[in-house]
């Protein structure tokens, strides 16, 4: 394998790892189309769902036209496997009840936008439109579920509980964020810088939300590299149902 | 999941909840007690007046806006929004209607339609 084409392929998998993360928390969002608790709300979050549909069509698109084998931004979301994804264990979350749920959007976004921050300075010409293009939508992503976090946290005796279980529930799927996979390396962003500045802000918000910041949490990873929790499959198959039925079926 | 019973208002309804704040509310009540009703005014351009555009549910007022931005521009209908809470809104009482307005029914002597205007004046 010489240096060029493995360094190919290693910025093909960054940017699938990228697509991938907003793909799914996008799908996971979009279950709750038609079931949010107030109509305002169903909105607010199928909305946040269409702009990670629309990064993550940025980014396969990205990765299609760089790829050598056909492949397609529909065939990349379609047809790929369990193991070939590369999304955040985070994101793949279960949405539990709404505060699990604002909360998974908080500490993803929150990352995101640091995230998003570096990479729109990067040299690679079409990585930083992407990024430049989509921060302003992930900087209203964390305005409105960081006031969800505060409001919940800090609200009723139940409200408080629930978050309290949600953050015991997701805080085990954040480390993952900062440790980068072999392909991230030489073309990811600072994730040392990242984290430092995460914890800033999460530490800021959790504590206007009352909630304590679990300590001496065992930290789940494998996602970036394809080794999921037990969620992935289900979501994929309600995600890919259609086109593995029938193969190429368009609107 | 939440039960949620959604309150229903008419247009012109004022609901009496005393829940108006501009301040974050962190303690709520959850849906189902009601939020308050909020209307909403959007700027869809520049040199523009706001225009009122309908109404919402919403905590408070920062919600309400971030309500709005959701459910009245997302398909680039505005740049700017206002929201005021339904309850501080006054209106006149359509029963009154008669001695309102009928009154200047017949006051045609009240538009300015009997200048004579020069023909380079257009568009008035």
């Amino acid at each position: 394998m010489n240096v060029e084409f493995y360094f190919m392929n290693a910025f093909t998998d960054y940017i699938l790892h990228l697509a991938d993360s907003t793909l799914i928390l996008s799908q996971r969002n979009s279950e709750w189309c038609g079931h949010g608790p107030i109509l305002e709300q169903d909105i607010a979050i199928t909305n946040i769902s269409l702009d990670l549909l629309g990064q993550a069509r940025n980014f396969y698109q990205y990765a299609a036209a760089l790829s050598s084998n056909g492949a397609t931004e529909d065939s990349l979301a379609y047809l790929r496997k369990e193991r070939e994804f590369k999304n955040l264990l985070l994101v793949e979350q279960p949405n539990g009840d709404w505060g699990q749920t604002v909360l998974r959007q908080y500490l993803f976004s929150q990352y995101q936008y640091l995230l998003f921050e570096q990479l729109q300075h990067s040299s690679d010409e079409q990585l930083a439109a992407i990024a430049a293009k989509s921060i302003k939508e992930t900087k209203y992503h964390v305005r409105w579920s960081s006031e969800w976090v505060v409001r919940l946290g800090d609200g009723t005796e139940e409200s408080h509980a629930r978050m309290l279980k949600a953050v015991e529930e997701l805080w085990p799927y954040t480390g993952e964020m900062f440790i980068p996979a072999e392909y991230e390396i030489s073309f990811g962003v600072d994730l040392a810088s990242i984290k430092k500045n995460w914890d800033e802000k999460v530490t800021a918000v959790l504590g206007e939300a009352s909630l304590p910041l679990p300590e001496k949490v065992f930290m789940q990873s494998g996602g970036k590299t394809g080794t999921h929790t037990e969620q992935l499959g289900y979501i994929l198959a309600e995600l890919q149902y259609m086109q593995r039925t029938y193969p190429g079926a368009e609107w | 999941m939440f039960n949620t019973f959604i309150r229903k208002f008419y247009y012109g309804d004022i609901p009496e909840d005393n829940a108006g704040s501009s301040e974050i509310k962190k303690a709520q009540a959850p849906p189902s007690e009601g939020w308050p009703l909020w209307e909403i005014f959007i700027r869809s351009k520049q040199g523009l007046d706001h225009k009122h555009v309908g109404s919402l549910h919403a905590a408070d007022a920062a919600m309400a806006i971030e309500n709005a931005r959701d459910v009245y521009t997302r398909r680039q209908e505005g740049i700017s929004i206002w929201v005021v809470e339904s309850k501080y809104i006054t209106a006149s009482n359509p029963e009154e209607a008669g001695e309102l307005y009928e009154p200047a029914a017949d006051k045609i002597y009240r538009h300015p339609t009997f200048y004579q205007l020069p023909d380079e004046v257009n568009h008035m």
